[in-house]
């Protein structure tokens, strides 16, 4: 075959392929934005698109007390999971890298876990463990259980970035005189800082995200707003959920631009 | 070079040179304990505790009866199958939807295939109760696709696309595909374009290459994306939930009901027994083929 | 060279004493013992895998030996951790902090010694003027080329002006000419200093030019410890006649008159080994004449020229000596042809070696 028809025939093959790609983005991504336009429809039923315009959602929702209080719930134990699960992820993959083999295979296996234990039984088999500690329906019990939940991603992420971290300038450092910790904290916590970032907002995405382990373990006053969500999608289909639902859709999206923007701007200031 | 009568067996300082080696790999492993402690407190132990109640009959004693049960009553068969159905046509669309993707953008300049990614990664980004929120407004019965296809004059009747096993897996695969797709892509953009050239001058079709060489180069991350997806299918809670409309019984909601409706932990604990059993063993089976542990963590 | 009162003392002698480092099967180090002297610039001179960087790692801290002892001076360091050993370092991809500027990369030491800024300033000055790189300070890392990033990280390993200074193959990442310029700049640096260096390369080239002595290493074992002259001329074991320039070994054969080669009796001015012990003569080729005569103090190596490359200042001759012997000599360019003209391909080409000239080592040539 001439090799113009090769090319030609890879630039067809190459269209259907990109015509395929972009509509398998359009499926992935369209969905979750037609929740915001909706938030905004008149109409007391679901109906897309939305006849008549109002922000009666919005006033639903932030006027209810017990939709407030699930918020601050939620917002205070996804934070709280984070300042927690983040330096202790990042500890734990720092450590990971410079321990023998066989610990770490070991290790490999728990830190997997939760992400591959089916949730319900971590949530049922913790329910019935905070019953016996009077965790139930508790800050401190939800938090407890989300971190363990959180930590993993945090392991990995930050163990992948340290894979891409040249060791030897904390070798560097320690030759000039930096005991351990000083070269771990000032030559290189900078440098996988974006690591470490991401890892916290994948805590953070995981606390807030959570609905399984919520369902059982938070509840009463300590209800998350997952908890309620869920409970209310399976009673009624009440459009105040587009409104909740845009309002975490913002709350996703600013914490990663607001992420990205922090380190473009370090990016800038460190190649001036 | 000296020669040195060594009168003791071991050499000079060895003892404390060995004694500071171990101080230091305890050091480092005293940095790992506090995430290991908290995934074995909140994972690791209530999950084996939960399914040790299987071993125990409704007296006491240990036995089997709670596994004779799950495998002797129909109710929970058909569980099992619905939940094997449901995941392995989940996969089934991941796979198919997913890999196009991948190829198209792993073989995109870097700074296009970062940008798209971000599509790929929004739905992760937001709650997974907002997904399923949003399927069901688009597939309900007066929803955007019925109503678009009544008004094209496609369709007279609204089909039935939600509250059933379609509008479950459609909202599974939309759940499932990013993860199908990251370590696919991983896998992918790591493979050196240079294979394929070197294939196709020794004399193979394009075609040829793209299988022999691409595809097969691309099956670790092929697998490990299975791997997640189907196991997180085997134990999905919520989607089955809230787009089933009730029909659908998956393991996971198995479990739940006979817990919270019925109080029979131990056939409740057996099913969760069976369902470690075929997440784990999911896993065992594609790693020992595959070895696809390298992918996750060095 | 050293000083009665320690403090003013700008170097410190090294003792390495029975090291020995395994891992698993693989002997890294094998009982390796050392001294440093107090001001020298040694090399560890080895090929890939033999132990040098385990060495200077171990001499530095960061590899914990299965046994023996290391001493600065008077002090054993043995069980101290690196960051108190007051060594500098210098690491072969320089190991330079990204994101901070020259001179804070240089002052870190003295940050972290609790230097005051004003003292900082101007031993970060000062260091900078000792590798030219005056007015640096505020570049970033990534504006500098790869010699402007050797010297700054050399810059920072000597600011707080220690007593040791270890470097690892620091110039293997330049280019040639790059390379060995440098190696002129750091031999002048160290006079300068008057500090230890512990260098490491496997060229052995470099080795040649820049240290007071060399050590070299090979499967984990100290091989020869001597000064460049000595080791070039006198090279005691096969592995380093082979290692250290480029020689052609030719196997020797025993017979009850002593050592032949190529059947005649070979001539040499040192006194000849007894024993049975197998011998390898050593050919420094630009200790070759070309030499018709049959002189009593000249070893005849002449041959067929079975192929001659032409490589600019010198000419890479293949010679056929006969018995199925191949010798491959590099001639410098006026030795190897008379009248401008290249060794010719089939025809004889008469080589002698002097037997004050004549280096022989024991062992198999392989």
């Amino acid at each position: 075959m001439a090799a113009i028809e090769m090319v030609g025939k890879r630039k067809n093959n190459n269209l259907w392929l990109g015509v395929v790609g972009v509509c398998v983005l359009f499926i992935l991504s369209l969905p979750t934005l037609i929740v915001i336009p909706m938030s905004f429809s008149g109409a007391s039923y679901l109906e897309f698109p939305p006849e008549s315009w109002s922000f009666r959602w919005y006033e639903s929702y932030f006027g209810s007390t017990a939709w407030m209080r699930a918020t601050r719930t939620s917002l205070l134990v996804a934070f709280l999971t984070t300042i927690i699960a983040t330096p202790l992820g990042s500890l734990a993959a720092y450590g990971l890298t410079f321990t023998s083999a066989r610990v770490r295979n070991a290790s490999q296996v728990l830190v997997v876990l939760p992400i591959l234990v089916p949730v319900i039984l971590i949530a049922i088999g913790v329910f019935h463990l905070y019953a016996k500690l009077g965790l139930n329906y508790t800050i401190t019990g939800i938090v407890i259980a989300h971190t363990a939940l959180a930590v993993p991603f945090v392991i990995i992420t930050v163990l992948a970035g340290l894979k891409n971290y040249d060791f030897n300038q904390e070798l560097a450092a320690r030759s000039l005189g930096a005991s351990r910790p000083r070269a771990l904290l000032t030559i290189t916590l900078p440098q996988v800082k974006f690591s470490i970032q991401t890892g916290a907002l994948l805590a953070f995405m995981t606390s807030l995200d959570d609905v399984v382990i919520a369902m059982f373990v938070s509840g009463g006053k300590n209800a998350t707003i997952t908890r309620r969500m869920f409970n209310t999608l399976r009673d009624q289909v009440d459009p105040t959920i587009a409104a909740i639902s845009t309002c975490l859709i913002f709350v996703s999206i600013s914490a990663l631009v607001t992420v990205y923007i922090f380190n473009r701007n370090q990016k800038n200031k460190d190649q001036l | 070079m000296k020669i040195v009568a060594n009168t003791e067996l071991e050499g000079i300082n060895s003892k404390a040179l060995a004694k500071g080696r171990r101080k230091e790999g305890r050091l480092f492993f005293s940095l790992t304990l506090p995430s290991l402690i908290t995934i074995m407190i909140v994972v690791f132990i209530p999950v084996f505790w939960l399914s040790s109640l299987s071993f125990f009959d409704r007296v006491g004693d240990l036995s089997w009866a709670n596994y004779d049960r799950i495998f002797q009553s129909q109710l929970y068969i058909k569980t099992f199958i619905v939940t094997l159905k449901i995941s392995f046509i989940t996969l089934f669309f991941c796979i198919l939807l997913g890999y196009p993707l991948c190829y198209w953008l792993s073989q995109l300049p870097d700074r296009i295939a970062g940008i798209l990614m971000v599509f790929v990664l929004l739905p992760f980004w937001t709650s997974i109760l907002v997904r399923t929120y949003a399927w069901l407004v688009i597939l309900q019965r007066n929803g955007i696709i019925n109503d678009t296809l009544i008004s094209i004059g496609w369709i007279d009747e609204p089909l039935q696309l939600a509250h059933n096993l379609t509008g479950t897996v459609i909202g599974m695969v939309h759940i499932l595909l990013p993860f199908f797709i990251l370590p696919l892509f991983a896998s992918m953009r790591s493979i050196d374009t240079n294979f394929i050239r070197a294939a196709i001058s020794l004399g193979s079709t394009p075609r040829g290459a793209f299988w022999r060489i691409f595809f097969i180069m691309s099956l670790p991350g092929f697998f490990a994306g299975t791997v997640l997806v189907f196991v997180l299918a085997l134990g999905t809670y919520v989607t089955p939930v809230l787009l089933g409309g009730g029909k659908i019984q998956m393991l996971a909601q198995r479990i739940d009901s006979t817990i919270m409706l019925y109080s029979n932990w131990g056939a409740a604990s057996a099913l969760g027994v069976v369902l470690l059993i075929l997440a784990f063993a999911t896993i065992w089976i594609f790693n020992r083929a595959f070895g696809i542990d390298k992918l996750f963590m060095r | 060279m050293s000083k009665i009162n320690q403090n003013n003392q700008k170097s410190l002698p090294v003792s390495i004493k029975n090291l020995s480092k395994s891992y698993g099967d693989v002997h890294a180090l094998e009982d390796v013992s050392l001294d440093i002297k107090a001001g020298e610039f040694i090399t560890l001179l080895g090929p890939s895998g033999s132990g040098k960087t385990t060495l200077l790692m171990t001499i530095a801290g960061f590899v914990s030996p299965d046994q023996g002892s290391i001493y600065f001076g008077q002090q054993e360091m043995t069980m101290t951790p690196p960051h108190m050993r007051g060594l500098g370092m210098v690491f072969q991809n320089y190991a330079l902090f990204p994101f901070m500027s020259v001179a804070e990369n240089v002052g870190y030491p003295l940050r972290v010694r609790g230097m005051s800024k004003t003292d900082q300033k101007k031993k970060i000055d000062a260091s900078l003027e000792k590798v030219q790189l005056v007015g640096y300070g505020e570049r970033r890392i990534h504006q500098l080329s790869g010699g402007q990033m050797q010297r700054v990280a050399l810059a920072r390993a000597m600011v707080f002006e220690p007593k040791i200074i270890l470097m690892d193959e620091p110039l293997s990442a330049l280019d040639k000419k790059l390379r060995e310029y440098m190696q002129i700049e750091l031999k002048a640096l160290h006079q300068k200093l008057e500090a230890t260096i512990v260098y490491v390369t496997h060229d052995q080239r470099e080795a040649l030019t820049m240290s007071d002595r060399i050590a070299v290493i090979n499967n984990g074992r100290l091989v020869q410890v001597d000064a460049p002259k000595a080791l070039y001329d006198n090279p005691k074991d096969l592995f380093v006649a082979d290692f250290i320039g480029e020689s052609v070994l030719l196997q020797l054969e025993n017979s009850t008159n002593g050592l032949m080669l190529r059947g005649q009796p070979l001539k040499m001015t040192n006194p000849m080994p007894n024993g049975v012990d197998p011998y390898c003569l050593v050919i420094r080729p630009e200790l070759l004449v070309m030499s018709n005569s049959k002189d009593d103090t000249v070893n005849d190596l002449s041959g067929i020229v079975s192929a001659s490359v032409y490589q600019g200042e010198s000419v890479l001759v293949m010679v056929d000596l006969g018995n199925d012997t191949k010798i491959s000599v590099r001639l410098p360019a006026n030795k190897s042809h008379s009248s401008n003209n290249i060794p010719e391909v089939g025809k004889p080409i008469h080589l002698g070696l002097h037997a004050e000239d004549v280096i022989i080592v024991a062992g198999n040539v392989q």
